[in-house]
């Protein structure tokens, strides 16, 4: 594998960098981040030269690149096999959204007998060559930097493309959602509505959509530094959760992230039957 | 000093016309969102009007009684610390050639603060001291600060959560304020401390207070301390807590603890913030400052080791430096008793409480 030092050779600032966005398991959404970006998107163009991105057009998935943006979780055997293709060829790669940093929605199966479905579902089961689990990229190939979001914004891809011009990898960031909330004056939903929220576990990032609008933080964001998801368990059922909404609140985005996954185990209650 | 005088509650806009004609803009609190909140204020009418506020660990609610007052509550996630030290602000640029590019501190317009509370003018002296230090003084802290006038209320409805009484910052506003109401039924005993604001004392239509209302504000006052069930364990708590680091109740209070940073940003003294680099696409940058917390991996990573990985470390680190280091640094404990951390935490840790368990029994 051809890796450098991450940015390295990019610093000088003139050239162009060389640029792919690659799919994986996913719902297209993330890309997105790049063509939504307003007027951005000229700054970027100008910025990065985009070899292969088929959402915009442009397909070449074997070019080298000296960055290469990856959605999408791996659950296949062949995106297994693709994305190490991938990582052979890009210098830097980053991940970008819920299921290339998490497994993302799909990760629910990993709870359940995924083996099972298929083998139920199709006739010739055989031909499915789906894995035990979503999985985040970086289960599969090492990974530079991680970009959180279901989906993830245009800042932060911008701002990682800015970073890498000039030959450095942005600080990873995994503050906790509350922070940001406490920073943009808002009234923590938790206290002054007793809504279920999912803050205090949750990365920043997404600009605490949620909470401006009255509601509780979802996760999308996935899991924040030390997610504490076995104490937030504990004070949702205080403030009148039941088991099984505990559960579907932790699972229902980021069901493969383990912190997550063992304090909605953990919830024990006679709803069992719909809380799966 | 002046004799206080007498401000009709139909006439309470007169307050704000007052200190607009002196160049200020007005700032206050209003009900948004289910919370107090202070912003700009156009009429007296915006005030919060007819609401108590029912608090308690981890819970904060209105209620609304109609009553004719307008300060019958104690006090909001946040008061003066985001209109001085901002929730988050750039520092300073460079353009897109790397060049630095200066950017002075913006002096806001002159600001006048209605409504602010005896625990607001005890964290914002502590915060002064920090921003301020000689010889240290952040300038774009002071920037803020030096156009600021404080026009205090008195505080008659403590919450639940409040403590002010027992760490000695309240509930009457007795420093740090230019003007101070005593709010009775009928009306505001107006009364100034300093030269801003004798001026404008002499300044408002004041009216002679009727008879006692001097006495009744004074009696509801003394009836706020009274009024409150919370207390910190008494004297300096610092030998004690750096005594004590390996209680076994800090283990207990880091499981229930979610590490969410919430109480450091509501507390009125916590200061903690990051600075983080913005580059943009031409090449240019922004370095901006925003609030953190000790709650945060950040603020104990050192080549790379976090030093507090844990929340019962970093819940600990938080009251021992809160409670205790702060005398060393500042002369005095860093909590004033608003009962914000107690309020709004999402995991209903009260740190009356939880003191009480640590160093209660000396």
């Amino acid at each position: 594998m051809d890796r450098r030092e991450p940015g390295a050779g990019f610093s000088d600032g003139a050239a162009r960098l060389r640029v792919a966005v690659h799919k994986f398991g996913s719902c297209d959404g993330c890309q997105l981040a790049f063509l939504n970006a307003g007027p951005a998107l000229l700054a970027l163009a100008e910025a990065v030269e985009l070899v292969h991105f088929l959402e915009a057009g442009l397909d070449d998935p074997d070019a080298r690149v000296d960055v290469a943006f990856v959605e999408g979780s791996i659950g296949t055997s062949e995106e297994a096999e693709r994305i190490r293709a991938v990582r052979e060829r890009a210098r830097v790669l980053v991940a970008i959204g819920a299921c290339a940093t998490t497994g993302g929605v799909q990760a629910l199966r990993n709870l359940a007998d995924a083996g099972g479905w298929v083998a139920r579902t199709y006739p010739e089961p055989d031909r499915v060559h789906v894995l035990p689990e979503s999985a985040p990229v970086r289960a599969h190939v090492a990974v530079d930097l991680e970009l959180a979001g279901c989906p993830v914004t245009t800042r932060a891809v911008t701002e990682t493309v800015a970073s890498l011009l000039r030959g450095a990898l942005p600080a990873p960031r995994h503050e906790k959602l509350c922070l940001e909330c406490k920073r943009a004056g808002l009234a923590c939903v938790m206290v002054s509505r007793g809504e279920p929220c999912l803050g205090p576990v949750t990365a920043a990032g997404c600009g605490a959509l949620c909470p401006g609008l009255g509601r509780g933080c979802y996760g999308c964001f996935g899991p924040s530094e030390l997610p504490e998801a076995g104490a937030l368990a504990a004070r949702l059922r205080a403030l009148g959760l039941d088991a099984a909404a505990v559960r579907r609140r932790l699972l229902a985005i980021h069901a493969g992230v383990p912190a997550f996954q063992q304090a909605a185990l953990r919830q024990v209650g006679e709803e069992d039957g719909d809380g799966r | 000093m002046p004799e206080p005088g007498w401000l009709p509650l139909q006439r309470a806009d007169a307050l704000l016309a007052t200190l607009r004609e002196a160049g200020y803009r007005v700032v206050g609190p209003q009900v948004a969102d289910g919370i107090i909140r202070y912003g700009p204020l156009g009429e007296a009418a915006a005030l919060p009007w007819g609401v108590r506020v029912e608090a308690d660990a981890g819970r904060w609610r209105l209620r609304r009684t109609g009553e004719g007052r307008a300060f019958a509550w104690a006090n909001g996630p946040q008061a003066l610390k985001p209109l001085l030290f901002a929730p988050e602000e750039t520092l300073w640029r460079t353009d897109a050639d790397g060049r630095p590019a200066p950017q002075a501190p913006e002096a806001p317009p002159p600001t006048a603060v209605i409504g602010v509370r005896a625990c607001d003018l005890a964290a914002l002296a502590l915060l002064d001291a920090h921003f301020l230090r000689p010889g240290r003084e952040d300038p774009w802290y002071a920037a803020r600060r030096s156009g600021l006038l404080l026009v205090a209320v008195h505080c008659t409805h403590p919450a639940a959560t409040c403590f002010c009484a027992s760490t000695g910052d309240g509930p009457e506003a007795r420093e740090g304020h230019d003007l101070a109401l005593w709010e009775l039924e009928e009306g505001w005993l107006v009364e100034a401390a300093g030269a801003a604001g004798e001026r404008l004392l002499a300044a408002l239509p004041l009216e002679a207070p009727p008879a006692g209302a001097a006495e009744r504000a004074r009696t509801e006052v003394a009836a706020a301390a009274a009024a409150q069930t919370r207390r910190l364990p008494e004297g300096p708590l610092q030998a004690r807590l750096f005594e004590r680091l390996d209680h076994p109740r800090w283990a207990q209070v880091g499981e229930r603890c979610l590490a969410c940073g919430s109480c450091t940003a509501v507390c009125p003294t916590c200061f903690c913030h990051a600075a983080e680099e913005r580059p943009g696409l031409d090449g240019s940058s922004a370095r901006v400052r925003r609030w953190s917390s000790c709650f945060t991996e950040g603020h104990s990573y050192i080549h790379g080791i976090v030093l507090r990985p844990d929340a019962r470390s970093r819940y600990r680190q938080w009251l021992t430096h809160k409670l205790g280091a702060w005398h060393a640094q500042y002369g005095r404990s860093g909590c004033v008793g608003c009962g914000r951390c107690i309020a709004w935490c999402p995991a209903a840790i009260d740190l009356v409480e939880e003191m009480e368990a640590i160093v209660g029994d000396a």
